[in-house]
Parts: structure tokens; sequence; C-alpha cells
């Protein structure tokens, strides 16, 4: 079946089987940022934004997308200036193997958007389902902490 | 959080010690197609693995037409198209103290999961297809699922091929067997005022890396082979192609991407044959992806092994004898089955070197299970687990505090141990004095941070919950004494920046931005111009790749050694160019400036000139290193927990470590190494349970049933570095990557105990098995 699906504010036109999910999809269209570790809605890896709000790809049929707005984190650096998400990240080293962090960057700017400044525990809970083995954790929510802290809001540590 | 002291060092040092941002880190944080499975290779077939559903069975028959007739599929290969040569997986210098128990297929299978045919198709769902109707027909054979019993009489036979080299007793299913003592167990036992024996057992871990193994092969335009893998080894891959296929090793070319997390799961050839045998047959590029159940299951876990420790003391806590007595499990085969083995115990006995007798003895035995290999920590955490919790119960029985037992007993900076001689990986080790160990400091800090004194022993109650606190220290290695070798070549670039080629894999560790800080250090430029690439086994020198915590101290010391010999280059060439003699100039900002006349040139204008101009030719070198030995960073962890005692759940409240590792090159990515080993650490203590049916099927493949460490887990984390300087590293470095997991199992077994009064001796510890004890003694 046909499909027409707006990714990064692009309208591709693809063809696609019943069955196929977001995520080979999008990969398969080139947007090899998104991940896939688990394909089973466990590790947030394949994240993508869905008219704003964290969905993850792997699970989600592709046709379900249609006549909504996917974002990628390629969408971010566009102009070749890097998004603060990732500005902050790389200050704190919170990439390490990188794998992760496609999905942990769009699940970070989802929850500022809807809450500028979040607590340490609420970033937890915001980003739990957003697995990453190599980090520790602890340098990703420093990496959010600081993005408040940046951008003038008041850290809640 | 994370705290780095180094303002001495700080100053003194322009480019390393310092908390500089990753060279690859703007590709990772923008999701640039960077890792195997990004890379688009026209025409690529989707290769897939039929597998076996039997722990332990002959193939009978394998018909294979009904599969071949589905529309997309090329070529299906069994054990029948395939060489039969022996081999193993593991990753690891040649030759390797491994058996050779494996083919790339077999007639007979070993585990749930074992290969037993290779499908190539125009398209995954052909491949998928193709795969499930290729029809085997199995004799079944009775399985070896207990460790324990693998050795019994009359147990199964896993590996009874005549081919299999190196294995220590086939017959007995024991893939290797280690023994040493030193002085006399008996007699000194006989001396000592306390003697106190337990046994505990370490279950396996999953990596859980998140990038899937992957690898993808096909000829290039002018016929040579290349393999791009998802590999912590690329040259040990290529040998190991080389042999299984009978190619010459420069006809292969194994080329190392980004990699998505390693943590030793991809120290081994797990992919690559498969689908250079597609290659090889249909001559055309084919792509191999596991998927999360594959990762799991058919590629390596951690050795699980099982301890019986004896130590015997004095009344005031000073110990005299430790013997370990150990078993391990490979699974069904033998990858680094000896080593690990021998880390268990060369990586911990020499941490309490002021014993007069100590014996470590012990099989690694094979099961119908998955193969166990390479894994952080490589049996450090399973042997510490061991020593440092009979330890602490011994301290308990003497009424002494256990932190000031390890304390006393622990080895400090100038001292040595017969250990680090008598015990190697595989082989013999190499005598060594501990030049750096800043392990008192680690202690020190560590105490205060988690409140040891105030709150150790005294069993803080809050309602149905109850507090208590642990410890304990451990030592690593860096890199392999004697064995282990990496190459670095680094050439000049006419704008005064410069290539560094390395054969040592970055998986994430942020080493290629490290080996670029270590460059820059000495030739006197910022990191950035210097352009790191790694690894390619065409395009980079030879390194035996990213293991044994051996990249920051081997192949860091090789790009010190290449860097300066560049250095010289320039000195030389500048010579000439200002016509005054050498020793007068010196080298800052990029620029060759003379102390006597003040006259200068910069890299840029020397560079240009030598290419076009002035003397015509290419500043370069290349420079090898090989470690003499093998510095130990050190590490001392607290832990503080909370058991709720009406259902057995441990919360962690706080985990504190503190860790020397000689001078952090990039004390932020340092911290991140140790942060991430402790979260696999705490992991597989609280967490992480690999369990198997009757048939012994993995049945935690995915991370539903297998569960990793989210952020909601644990309480606080702080994890600090304490400064020393280890002369042999470079620029005072020493490794950290592995140290981080050893101490989380002890730490929080004791911290339980000192809660409870409960002592768990099997990791992971289960709420549930907790909660009988509690019951059990009503606490
Ligand atoms: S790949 Fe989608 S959640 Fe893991
Ligand atoms: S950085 Fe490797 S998984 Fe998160």
């Amino acid at each position: 079946m046909k499909l027409e699906l707006t990714i990064n504010g692009r309208v591709h036109s693809v063809e696609i089987d019943p069955g196929e999910m977001l995520l080979d999809v999008l990969r398969r269209l080139g947007y090899k940022s998104v991940r896939r570790s688990c394909n089973s809605a466990s590790c947030g890896n394949c994240t993508v934004l869905m008219d704003g709000k964290p969905i993850l790809s792997c699970t989600t049929f592709a046709a379900r997308a249609m006549g909504h707005n996917i974002e990628t984190v390629e969408s971010l650096s566009e102009d070749g200036k890097l998004h603060d998400i990732q500005e902050s990240l790389l200050e704190t080293g919170g990439a390490q193997c990188g794998f992760c962090i496609p999905g942990f960057v769009l699940t970070t700017k989802a929850l500022l958007e809807e809450n500028p400044e979040p607590t340490e525990k609420e970033i937890r809970e915001a980003l739990n389902g957003n697995l990453c083995r190599c980090t520790g954790y602890e340098s990703q929510i420093k990496a959010v902490l600081n993005i408040t802290r940046k951008r003038g809001g008041h850290v809640n540590e | 959080m994370s705290e780095v002291l180094n303002i001495k060092e700080l100053k003194r040092f322009k480019s390393v010690n310092k908390s500089v941002k990753k060279v690859d880190g703007i590709a990772l944080v923008t999701g640039q197609p960077v890792y195997t499975n990004d890379f688009d290779v026209p025409g690529a077939l989707h290769v897939r693995l039929v597998r076996s559903p039997y722990a332990h069975a002959r193939i009978k028959e394998i018909d294979v037409s009904k599969a071949l007739k589905i529309p997309g599929v090329v070529t299906i290969l069994t054990y029948k198209d395939l060489p039969r040569v022996p081999y193993t997986r593991a990753g690891q210098g040649y030759p390797e103290p491994s058996p050779y128990d494996t083919f790339v297929l077999d007639k007979k299978v070993r585990y749930v999961g074992d290969p037993v045919a290779i499908v190539a198709a125009e398209t995954e769902k052909a491949a998928r297809l193709a795969a499930k109707a290729v029809k085997v027909e199995y004799e079944v054979l009775e399985p070896v699922l207990d460790y324990e019993k693998a050795t019994a009489e009359g147990a199964p036979i896993i590996h009874d091929e005549p081919e299999a080299v190196g294995v220590y007793d086939a017959s007995r299913n024991i893939a290797a067997h280690f023994e040493m003592e030193v002085g006399n167990i008996e007699e000194t036992l006989k001396k000592c005022d306390k003697i106190i024996e337990r046994t505990y057992v370490a279950k396996t871990q999953l990596h859980a890396m998140m990038e899937p193994h992957a690898a993808i092969s096909y000829f290039d335009p002018n016929g040579r082979l290349t393999v791009i893998s998802s590999t912590q080894v690329p040259f040990h891959a290529r040998r190991i192609l080389s042999r299984i296929f009978g190619l010459h090793i420069g006809d292969i070319r194994v080329i190392k991407p980004r990699i998505g997390g390693g943590f030793g799961g991809k120290q081994a050839i797990h992919l690559e044959p498969y689908v250079v045998a597609v290659t090889l047959k249909t001559k055309r590029p084919a792509r191999l992806v596991y998927d999360r159940p594959e990762v799991s299951m058919a590629t390596n876990i951690r050795h699980e092994m099982k301890y019986t420790v004896t130590i015997g003391a004095m009344k005031d806590g000073t110990i005299k004898v430790i013997d370990m007595k150990g078993l391990s499990n490979t699974g069904a085969y033998g990858e680094h089955a000896l080593t690990t083995f021998m880390v268990a115990g060369s990586k911990t006995l020499p941490l309490y070197n002021k014993v007069e007798a100590v014996r470590f003895t012990g099989d690694v035995v094979y099961t119908n299970l998955p193969s166990a290999g390479a894994y952080r920590g490589y049996g450090a955490p399973q042997g510490l687990f061991a020593l440092d919790c009979t330890i602490d119960e011994l301290a308990h029985e003497l009424g002494l505090d256990p932190l000031e037992v390890k304390e006393r007993n622990s080895i400090r900076e100038g001292e040595s141990s017969p250990i680090f001689r008598i015990m190697g990986e595989g082989r013999e080790g190499v005598d060594q004095i501990v030049r750096s160990c800043k392990l008192q400091d680690c202690i020190d800090k560590g105490k205060t941070a988690i409140g040891w004194n105030e709150k150790r022993g005294k069993q803080l109650r809050n309602g149905n919950k109850v507090r208590g606190v642990g410890c304990a220290i451990a030592m690593q290695g860096s890199g392999i004494a004697k064995i282990d070798m990496g190459a670095a070549t680094i050439k000049m670039n006419e704008d005064g920046s410069f290539n560094l080629l390395l054969g040592a894999t970055d998986l994430g560790t942020g080493s290629d931005t490290i080996m670029a800080q270590i460059a820059a250090e000495t030739l006197g430029v910022k990191y950035d111009r210097i352009k790191v690439y790694s690894s390619d086994t065409d395009m980079t020198p030879f390194d035996t790749g990213a293991y044994a915590s051996s990249t920051t101290y081997v192949s860091g010391n090789a790009v010190r050694k290449a860097a300066e010999m560049v250095r010289e280059q320039i000195l030389e060439n500048a010579a000439k160019y200002l016509e005054e003699p050498a020793e007068n100039l010196y080298i800052e900002n990029a620029k060759v400036i003379s102390n006597k006349t003040g006259r200068e040139v910069t890299y840029e204008e020397l560079c240009t000139k030598l290419f076009y101009t002035f003397e015509q030719k290419q500043i370069a070198a290349t420079a090898s290193y090989v470690g003499e030995e093998s510095p130990p960073p050190f590490l001392a962890t607290f832990a503080e927990v909370e058991v709720d005692l009406e259902t057995g759940k441990v919360n962690l409240v706080k985990l504190v470590s503190y860790a020397d590792c000689g001078t952090p090159l990039n004390p932020i990515q340092a911290i991140g190494q140790l942060e991430g080993g402790t979260m696999q650490g705490i992991g597989w203590a609280l967490f992480e349970d690999v369990i198997y049916g009757k048939d012994g099927r993995m049945l935690t493949n995915d991370f539903f049933t297998y569960k990793i460490p989210t952020r909601m887990d644990y309480g606080k984390l702080e994890c600090g570095l304490v400064d020393s300087y280890e002369p042999t590293g470079p620029y005072g470095a020493k490794s950290i990557a592995e140290i981080g997991i050893d101490t989380p199992i002890p730490a929080i077994s004791n911290a339980i105990f000192d809660a409870t009064g409960i002592r768990l001796r099997k990791a992971p510890f289960n709420s549930e098995e907790l909660f009988f004890e509690i019951l059990k003694k009503e606490v």
C-alpha cells in the first residue's frame, strides 16, 4: 500500500507492506538515526516524536503515522548547529557509544517542552524507558539539568 | 555526583587530563549513519541463521529443498558446504590460550541456538521464511545443563569430535584446568587462630550492549574480501577468517566503524564467518544483523563461577592464608575459558599480598548452554565476590570492622605479590612492583562519603525497612603484559594538522579522543588538530584490540611514542629550515621556536615547505608498544541499602566508588567508564538474572525478561577519581574500563548483611530468596 509520511517537515510517498513498522520504513527512507536495539518496545532506542510526543517506532505501525508529523534527531541540527540538548550531552560525556542517544535526545526534547524545569526525579521518570548500557545514567541526567540551567531556568537537583 | 581532583595536573598539561569533548561526539549526537548496520551496500543479501532447538543433538539430515524454492532465496549453506576447520571464536593474541573446539557449522549442536544452516536471500522476509522452512532431523542427545555435574562419571561428552585441539580433558567435559600454590597452605593454616571456609556463586550476565552484533561482507572492485563488523578485534577477526577459509591475510580487509557498545561481547568472531561464507559462495555482498534474542543467547555471556574460599587469619585480622577453589561454566564452547578463570585469581589475590600461603585451583567445564566469553571484568568480579565477602565474614566473626581488615591486608605503593609472576592470562605472568597505588585515598574518600563509621552495624530501622552499609576494594590491570601490542601511525599535513591512524578500537569508551589528546600533548597542538581514524586492517597499523583494559595504556603508549618520533622529525627539519641546531628549538602551540634567537616557524609553514619547496618529504612515524607490566588501577566501593523486610526487596540507597586510574587523561570520560561499569555491576547484583528452561533454552533473552537497570533502579551514585601518577603509563595513566564492575556485588552483599544479618552467597540477589531468609531469621 501507498503511504504519505511527513518526516522532519518533508513529505515522503512510500510503498509499504501492510504490517510494516514505522522503524523499518524510516530506516529504509534513510533516517538511520532511528536505531533498532530490542525491537520489542523495551529499550527506547527507536524513539521518534509523533506530533511532538515520543513514541516507539519499532512497535508503531507505519500506517498509523499517516497524517502526523514525525520527527527524528536528524531534524535537530539541520542548520549545522547543534541543539542545546546535543551540546550538553557532549559537555557531560553523556554520549559514550552513542547508540541510545537519538532516542534520548528526542525524549528529552519532549520532556523539556512540557516541563522546562524538571527535577532530577522527573528526569529519571520521563527518561526511564530509554535504556543506556554505557553511561550509568549519571552524565545524561546531569546533561538535562545543565540545559535548564543554561536556559536560565531554576534547577532543582 | 562525580568529582574530579586534579588541580595540580590541570595546570601542568595542555591537552591530556582535560575533559574535552569526544572527537566523534558530533556524529554520535546528531545520529549520523556510523554503525555497521547503517551502511548501505547495494545488492547485499540478507543472511539468517537456522538454529538448533535442542541443547545437545547430532544432525542426521538437513533438507533445504523446500526452503530453496521460496522466491528470493539465493543460497543455503550447511556443514556439508563449509571447510571443517576447528578454531576458537575468542579474539585473543595468537596462539590463543583457548581450545580450538568450534566449526563455522558442525554436525553436532551443543546449545539451544547453535547454528545449523546459513540462509541468504534477496529480502529479509524471504530469508526468515526460508530459515523456518529448512528441515533438520536430529538425533537428540542427553544434555549437560548443570555445570556442577559436567564432570560426573557417565556424563554425556560434549566435545567428542576428534578435531578439537587444546581441550584439557574432553572425556570429562573439562575445557581448562589451572592450579598454583605459593607457600604451604596446610602448614600455615595450623598457625592460624581462625579458619573460615565459604562458597560463593556468581551467576552469568548478559552484555546487553545497545547495538546488536552486525557484519557485512563484500568483494571490493579489486576483488578483495572486505568485512565491516561491529568488532572489538578487527585484526584477530582477519586472522581467524583467513584460517577458516584458507585465504591470505592480505586478501582480507576488516573495517570497524563506530560500535554501539561492546563490554567484551564483541571480542569474539561471531557473525563474520557466516557472511563471508555467503559472499565467497555467491560473490555477492551479504549482511547479517542479530535480533536481540540472538545477541543474548547466541553470542557470548559471562562465565558463571563458583568459588570456595578458605581463609586463615590471626585474631587481630591478619590474613595468612587464602585458598580458592573454583569451578567455571564455559557453556558449549571454550572461548576465554582458561583466561577468565585465571583472571579471577590473578586480579584479586595480589590485592591481599600480605599472606604467607596462597592457592588457586579449579576447572572450567563445558555445558550445553550458551557459550561464555569475555565480559568486562573478565572473571575478576566473580573471584572478588567470593574473596571479599569471605573476608567480610571473617571480620565479623572476629568482631572486627571489615573495612579495617581489608584495608590492613591489602597492597600499597611500592609493594609486590608473587601472584603477578605466577598467574598471567593463560600462562605465566610478569613480575611487577606496584608503582602507583592510591587505594588508601580511595578508601578514605569513600568511607567519608558513605558515612561508614556512623552507619555501620546500626541496622537503622524505618517501619518495615532496615538499612545497612557494605564495602569492597578491588584492583584490575592495564592490558596483558608482554602479550598485547598496540601500534599507531601519525602523519603530518601541510596545514599543521595530523592524521592519527590507530588499530585500537573505540567501542564508545572515547578512546579515539584520549589518543588524540595524547598525540596533541606530545606535539604541542590542540587536540582537534589530530584527525583520528580507527580502525581498518588495511589502513591502520596492528593492534590486538580493545580488551583487558588495554587501550589507554598499551595503545596510548604507542601513540605517545609515535608522536615523539614525529616531534623529533619536526625539530630536525625545523633546525634545517631555521638554520639553527635542534637543541635550541622547542615546540609550542603548533610552532617551532628558537630559545636563542626567538625565530620561529609554524607547523603549517614548515610542512607546506616540506611538501613543495624545501627538502620535499613527508613527516610521519609508526610506533609499537607492548606493556612490560600491567599496572593495576584500584577501587574502593561503599554501598548503602535499605531492605524491605516484608518483601525482601533491596533498595540501593547510595553507592560510592572512588578509583585510582593514574592520571585520568580525560576525567569526564574516565568517570563515565567508572559509572558505566558500576551500573553494570549494580545490575548484576540486583536485577539481571539469566533463566533457562528445562531444555536449556534461555528464557530471558530480551529486555522484557532480562532486566538491566533503568534510571529508576538506583538511589544515588557517586563516582570519583583520586590522583596518582603511573610512571609507565602515557602521561601517568592507567586503565579504568573494567574495574567499576568488580565491586558492586560484594559491596551490596556485605551491606545486605549489615542490614539484616543475612549472607546472600549467590548473585544476583533475589528478593524472594532474601524474603524467605528474613522469615527464617525473624529479623
Ligand atoms: S527498538 Fe524499539 S524500544 Fe527497543
Ligand atoms: S551511550 Fe551507549 S548505550 Fe547509551
